[in-house]
């Protein structure tokens, strides 16, 4: 009992401290190897549960793989853009988000420290762990059989997530449309196949070529639209 | 049994995944934010799945899976904003509202 | 770092003997999951032809290959309905998909908003200067995520639905690739739609822990067997899970994402969001609360349904009535239906559910007709969607005006539209559980939504021109380039026309139908 409490201390501190470095470091990077930390800890938590198989996975795929994903992203957008990000957001954005946060844990706690004994300790009604057949075995055993249906539909998801990424990806030609352009002449513009940037002279063309200017100005249409 | 600290746990773990959804601004972190929030649903699942057989190792091992394709289409969305507005500020996301 | 980790569990090599370890394999009937596998093999094979094809097809080819296929979807859902009526439902698939009268009338309205939104994607394409035949291989895909859903017996296949459906749509809703605002709408889309994924996935986690089983029938038949001394980790997983539905069907106070994707997807998507994502959604809800919980747990969940429902019927019709935006008027009385819907699934009762599913084939009908038109008026850029634009249709169009009166008149429940009858029996059903206060919101909210409906109305027949004073007798000049209406809109104008007035006229059919589509959770064949 002592090790397990060892284990699981230690752990569960690993995996805090670096789910709480995700959402309060500033450089970006730093974040994702936070993250990293935080997927060790919960493969070592698998670990002491005897979930060996899925410890693995988890290493391999989240560690491994997802994080890779997230590294590559941050380094293609430029990690010393990674800055800006830890400013303060707008006005009444973090109260509202330590509100909902402690509202949750609070909920939580309260929902499973309510009685003495939180689960109900009912026999399984999936095949138990017996504990002499290795756990790949098992999973491997129930994704065949109980968990078919499921396992081959996700078969599809991944097919969409696939098609989707390389969609999105693909360039396209033509000049982008900002929404803001949606008044009068531009749009009128366009109808008739002409370059789209003929709007009023305080609106970007949104193209992308000026970083900075498209995402920051005060637009007065914005401001009317803003009626809701 | 262990079962609650590991509830308690993901409890806290999951707390902190929302603050981080909701006050991130950069799109990466916010889905790094998501992230936290599905480890903290594993970290149930596998907790149960001592007690209750082998469903929850088996539904942590799908929401790997959902997780691994949501962030593939995740990040995706985010390079494509990138490309046209040179910002993955969400906040600065200002076209859609009225 | 060191970790004591525990005594590894040896390896015995007789256990590995295949023939030692019998597998147990489960009866797999395909026939069963027939409307989800055409779906899905109809958009991964128009993936293939696609590819494989070297010279570019036709943009109607992709089109006709959708409406194909969940025409045939629907086809396939005719002899499964017969044997559910003969023999009864069953469950499918080692018990994780459940065959009966409720999941196959979803499977039909899923398809059918599927054909509505594909035929309104055609011209839309073309318009755009789009290609692609990606769009409707999403579309298709994820609409077998939909039918997966509305099927599921078992939480797991329930969240693989879900996510299929959900991460397809965010993708659709992104994929404007020239239009700004439709990757902000897919970013705002994707980050709330995950955001409210991993809360049901919490809420799911929960309920596991409490009742120790994902399957839908196995959880109902230990609440009948067991009563919970300590149902805290129950409530807290039912809550959770109610969040992460509340999201998927944009019911207040979950509901901030709806007008701005709705908004900035490209039209014939929002129609496909409106429509079958939100079909699917209540499918799910409707199967976990009213079904698997409803005999159980109906004192804790429904009084939480019932807030939903009141707060999306009173927010979202005063929302809608400020909005100068058409598309995002559509996005919140898209959410004060939501709000009515939602009061078939407090009713918690067979009359309720077949409310709720009569309400979803009307409302399907109306919102793919609506939107079909806001596409039409977009025009090219998809962006005239002021209700400026609005000024004078009915002399540039006055056809399409007339299709869109009839649309919105629905919408708002005026006799003999299928609309009215929606709202008459959800509001019976409700009367008849004793809920009156409900039943009165819901009426009031129903007036108060007709005047926006008006609103539009009357910006298309008797407005003026914007500046003009008031009561100026001077119709309204039509604004911008004329209207196009391509032959596939025109059809699926034309289709949902007939539904929303068939469905008003004669719904005898169609009552009968969702009379019998009762959900029924089985174990077994």
């Amino acid at each position: 009992m002592r090790v397990e409490m060892f284990t699981f201390l230690l752990a569960g501190l690993i995996c805090l401290g670096g789910a709480l470095g995700v959402v309060l470091f500033r450089n970006t990077v730093h974040n994702a190897l936070s993250l990293v930390a935080t997927l060790f800890g919960v493969a070592v938590l698998f670990i002491a549960q005897e979930a060996y198989f899925l410890a693995a996975v988890q290493v391999i795929v989240y560690a491994g793989a997802i994080v890779i994903l997230f590294l590559f992203v941050i380094m293609l957008l430029g990690v010393d853009r990674a800055d800006q990000m830890g400013v303060d957001p707008i006005v009444g954005q973090r109260t509202a988000a330590v509100v909902f946060g402690v509202a949750i844990l609070g909920l939580s706690l309260v929902a499973l420290l309510s009685g003495p004994e939180v689960v109900t300790g009912t026999p399984a009604t999936t095949a138990a762990l017996s504990s002499d057949i290795p756990d790949v075995n098992q999973i491997g055993e129930a994704l065949f059989t109980d968990y078919v249906f499921a396992f081959e539909i996700t078969a599809v998801l991944l097919t969409i997530a696939v098609v989707g990424a390389v969609v999105l990806a693909r360039r396209s030609d033509g000049p982008v449309i900002d929404e803001d352009e949606f008044d009068g002449t531009a749009l009128d513009a366009l109808a008739l196949e002409e370059p789209s940037d003929v709007g009023d002279p305080d609106q970007d063309t949104a193209d992308g070529a000026d970083p900075g200017s498209g995402a920051d100005e005060t637009d007065p249409d914005d401001l009317e639209e803003a009626s809701r | 049994m262990l079962l609650n600290q590991f509830l308690l746990l993901a409890a806290i773990l999951f707390s902190i995944g929302v603050y981080g959804v909701i006050v991130r601004r950069n799109g990466v972190l916010v889905l790094m934010s998501i992230e936290l929030i599905l480890n903290s649903v594993n970290i149930n699942l596998i907790a149960f799945s001592t007690y209750h057989g082998l469903g929850g190792q088996v539904f942590a091992l799908f929401v790997i899976a959902v997780a691994a394709a949501e962030v593939g289409v995740g990040l995706a969305i985010v390079l494509l904003i990138y490309r046209n507005r040179r910002s993955v500020d969400i906040d600065a996301l200002d076209e859609l509202k009225g | 770092m060191i970790i004591q980790v525990p005594p590894t569990v040896p390896v015995v090599p007789e256990q590995l003997d295949p023939s030692a370890v019998p597998l147990a394999v489960p009866e797999i009937v395909w026939s069963a999951v027939a409307p989800a596998l055409v779906l899905m093999i109809g958009g991964i094979l128009l993936l293939t032809v696609v590819s494989l094809v070297r010279k570019p097809l036709p943009s109607w080819f992709h089109a006709t290959w959708t409406v194909a296929t969940a025409t045939a979807a629907i086809c396939a859902t005719v002899p499964l309905w017969q044997r559910v009526q003969d023999n009864g439902a069953s469950s499918e698939m080692a018990g994780t998909v459940g065959l009966d009268g409720f999941s196959l009338f979803v499977t039909g309205v899923i398809c059918v908003s599927v054909i509505l939104a594909a035929l309104l994607l055609e011209g839309y394409l073309r318009r755009e200067d789009l290609v692609g035949p990606e769009w409707y291989v999403l579309m298709l895909l994820s609409a077998s995520g939909g039918v997966v859903m509305a099927s599921a017996n078992d939480l797991i296949v329930l969240f693989l639905g879900l996510e299929i459906l959900s991460v397809a749509v965010y993708v659709l809703a992104a994929m404007h690739s020239r239009r700004t605002s439709s990757q902000e709408a897919g970013l705002k889309y994707f980050v709330l739609g995950a955001f409210s994924s991993a809360f049901l996935l919490y809420g799911i986690a929960l309920t596991y822990g409490a009742t120790g089983s994902t399957n839908l029938a196995g959880i109902q038949t230990f609440l009948a067997d067991n009563v919970l001394v300590d149902n805290g980790l129950l409530l807290a997983g039912l809550a959770f899970m109610l969040v992460g539905f509340g999201f998927k069907v944009a019911a207040v106070p979950f509901h901030m994402w709806a007008p701005d994707v709705y908004q900035g997807a490209p039209t014939p998507v929002s129609a496909y969001m409106a429509a079958g994502v939100k079909a699917a959604g209540f499918a799910g809800l409707l199967r976990v609360f009213v079904t698997t919980f409803g005999p159980t747990y109906r004192e804790e969940w429904m009084p939480m349904v019932a807030a939903l429902a009141v707060l999306s019927l009173v927010v979202g019709s005063v929302m809608a009535i400020i909005q100068t935006n058409v598309k995002r008027m559509l996005a919140y009385s898209s959410i004060s239906h939501a709000g009515f819907i939602l009061l078939g699934v407090a009713a918690a009762s067979d009359a309720g559910t077949s409310a709720a599913l009569f309400y979803l084939l009307v409302y399907t009908f109306m919102v793919a007709g609506s939107f079909g038109v806001v596409t039409l008026i977009g025009r090219k850029g998809d962006g005239r969607h002021s209700l400026e634009d609005y000024r004078g249709l009915s002399r540039a169009r006055p056809g399409l005006a007339l299709v869109f009166t009839v649309f919105l008149l629905a919408q708002s429940g005026i006799p003999l539209t299928g609309g009215f009858l929606a709202k008459f029996y959800v509001i019976g059903a409700i009367v008849d559980e004793g809920l009156y206060a409900l039943a009165a919101v819901a009426m009031l909210t129903a007036v108060i939504s007709a005047f926006l409906y008006l609103r539009v109305i009357v910006a298309m027949y008797f407005a003026g021109p914007a500046g003009a004073e008031e009561g100026s007798e001077e119709p309204a000049e039509f604004a911008g380039p004329p209207v196009r209406i391509p032959a596939a809109a025109g059809l699926a104008l034309g289709l949902a026309l007939v539904g929303t007035l068939a469905l008003g006229i004669v719904p005898g059919p169609a009552t009968e139908v969702t009379r019998d589509a009762t959900a029924e959770l089985t174990v077994g064949n």
